[in-house]
């Protein structure tokens, strides 16, 4: 086989096996498999920055939070029906990251990484600061009526399975075609050597936007279907962990590699789950894990695999 | 007035904090996310030492004065030699790591200190009114008015603090280490040429600010109480005073100290504390984005 049909066979494979999964999975763990393919979408969209482009954001939780808001402020306030609210949190997506992308891409390194961190925190607290729409660290709720989509719906668990499905299936296959096309390659030869992409005679500002605008509309939709299927917006998705947890899922899993984020996120998902289980302070198993990967596993679980076993995994 | 004392005491603890955190990004060039847990630690260590010591307030009140930055500080130094050691100081692994150090610290403290936030007794707190002048009939007067007063304690707080930074200013700029710091700060590998033990700095340096840290919050902790989650605040303020200071410029970060505290205490009676807090932030990054050298720095990176 070459490849390329290597590689459909692997993420195409992975993705019946997703499907076929709805029907053998107990309720508890077929409601969390849910969600950890939303926020694995979630996760794919922050790779595309971190881990094709070399762009470490600490403020991702800005454009999950922008989706978010943008759909749940339309749908609770403005009447909007699922799918229209969706085309806002979307917007709100590519607006807040094209904004951020003109401001913060004139920095680089340490100094991106603390202007993604700042722009975040104003992002959250401005949800506070509009309390009253937003009800602040409460959050609001979305009614089984306004989650209806096409007379779907989507408080239902098989309908809420599919659709993350659906989600994430897009998200992957679409990061599997942008990495397979010369803009991919150009994305990762920014990330390898700066200089030189430009000294090619790419426009390296205009690549890395593109990036950024793609990293954050991808995070933005993964937030504002989270906010849908589970019914709940909240100020904790724009905090400082929601930054966080999106860089720990994808350097677990493996930055810079398709596959990663999925498996990243659901490691850390039951690792967390687990531990909170026992403790309150389950935050601790996600500290050591990113002191043990940076000191251990730089690659994350899938780029070991793709450096010891498979070459030629995207 | 009153507002801009309560500004000067948030001043001299941010100043101590930030001076840390500067003195580690100057010399070592790492990016300190864990800053505020260490802050955090040493007001919980100091609660924890004053309450296993007997006798009156300030006995205590004394040895957590002493004991907390040592122990912050060589937990940091350890944090150094263990971790970021490891990854060779490289900026973007650093980061990561302190962020899992950061969680680490603060869930540590959850599990062992608990969820509550628990005071520490000043040593001493009489109350202080102050005089204020106004022309009145016959000349210059002098008179009390209700409310403006303030605690010995604050003032001590503020002369503490200034003491401390130059005390700093004298290790940097007089001492043998503190040459050895700078010159570790020009040119690491000249530095390393010469035989000077930079690993040796660089585990020091991190103690060092670590222990800043904690000895600030030693001294805000009986005005502020102790608590798991207390380290946000300081790191994201020492943040905005390192960016606005320069990046590594010491003498920038006080005078950034000093300008923030007394806005930030100006500015919250006009504003909502929200309000506040998201100029303060915008205005951060965008320093970053138009003024990477800072608003005093002077010259290239």
């Amino acid at each position: 086989m070459s490849d390329g049909s290597k590689t459909l066979a692997l993420h195409g494979g992975l993705l019946v096996l997703l499907f076929a999964l709805q029907f053998v999975l107990p309720a508890y763990h077929h409601g969390n498999l849910a969600r950890i393919m939303v926020l694995a979408s979630f996760a794919v969209g922050y790779n595309v920055m971190f881990g094709y482009t070399g762009l470490l954001s600490l403020g991702h939780a800005l454009f999950f939070a922008a989706g978010m808001y943008g759909m749940g402020l339309a749908v609770q306030h403005g009447g909007a029906a699922p799918v229209p609210g969706l085309l806002a949190g979307i917007a709100a997506a590519v607006a807040v990251s094209a904004a951020l992308g003109l401001l913060a891409l004139r920095t680089s390194g340490v100094a991106f990484m603390i202007v993604t961190l700042m722009f975040a925190q104003a992002g959250y607290l401005t949800v506070l600061y509009f309390g009253a729409y937003t009800r602040g660290d409460e959050g609001f709720v979305l009614q089984q009526a306004q989650r209806v989509l096409w007379g779907i719906d989507l408080t239902q668990p098989d309908t809420r399975y599919f659709a993350a499905l659906t989600l994430f299936a897009v998200c992957v296959l679409t990061t599997l075609a942008l990495v397979r096309a010369p803009f991919g390659r150009v994305l990762i030869a920014i990330r390898e050597n700066e200089e030189r992409a430009r000294m090619l005679g790419y426009d390296v500002f205009r690549y890395k936007l593109a990036a950024v605008v793609i990293s954050g509309t991808i995070s933005g939709l993964a937030g504002a279907v989270y906010g849908l299927l589970f019914g709940y917006v909240g100020a904790t998705f724009a905090s400082v962990q929601y930054s966080i947890f999106p860089l720990l899922w994808v350097l677990l899993g493996g930055a810079g590699t398709v596959l990663g984020p999925f498996i990243g996120t659901l490691f850390m998902f039951y690792l967390i789950d687990l531990s909170s289980a026992v403790t309150s302070a389950y935050m601790l198993v996600a500290g050591v894990a990113l002191v043990l990967l940076t000191l251990f596993a730089p690659q994350g679980l899938v780029g070991e695999i793709r450096d010891r076993i498979w070459r030629w995994l995207p | 007035m009153l507002a801009s004392l309560e500004g000067a005491v948030t001043a001299a603890v941010l100043a101590l904090t930030a001076i840390g955190l500067s003195l580690v990004f100057g010399v070592m060039r790492v990016v300190n996310v864990a800053h505020g847990e260490f802050f955090m630690l040493g007001a919980v260590l100091a609660w924890w030492v004053a309450s296993h010591v007997g006798g009156p307030p300030a006995v205590g009140f004394v040895a957590a004065l002493v004991i907390a930055p040592l122990a912050v500080g060589a937990l940091a130094a350890l944090a150094d030699m263990t971790v970021l050691k490891r990854v060779a100081y490289d900026p973007e692994r650093t980061i990561v790591a302190t962020i899992g150090i950061l969680y680490i610290l603060q869930q540590v403290t959850l599990m062992t200190y608990g969820p509550e936030a628990r005071p520490v007794e000043a040593p001493f707190n009489t109350r202080l009114a102050l005089p204020w002048v106004e022309w009145g009939e016959g000349g210059i007067q002098l008179y009390w008015p209700w409310g403006l007063s303030t605690t010995s304690y604050k003032l001590f707080v503020i002369g503490a603090a200034a003491a401390v930074l130059v005390g700093v200013w004298l290790l940097m700029a007089r001492t043998r280490i503190g040459l050895l710091m700078r010159a570790t700060q020009l040119d690491r590998e000249m530095a390393l040429a010469f035989g000077i033990p930079v690993e040796r700095v660089y585990a020091m340096v991190f103690g060092i600010g670590g222990a800043l840290a904690a000895l600030g919050a030693v001294l805000i902790v009986p005005i502020q109480q102790a608590h798991y989650l207390m380290g946000g605040d300081p790191l994201l303020l020492s943040f905005i005073v390192v960016i606005i200071g320069g990046l590594g410029s010491l003498p920038g970060t006080v005078a950034a100290a000093v300008l923030i505290g007394l806005s930030d205490g100006i500015i919250s009676v006009f504003f909502s504390p929200t309000l506040a807090k998201i100029l303060a932030t915008l205005l951060v990054a965008l320093v970053l984005v138009f003024r990477p050298q800072g608003l005093f720095g002077t010259g290239a990176k």
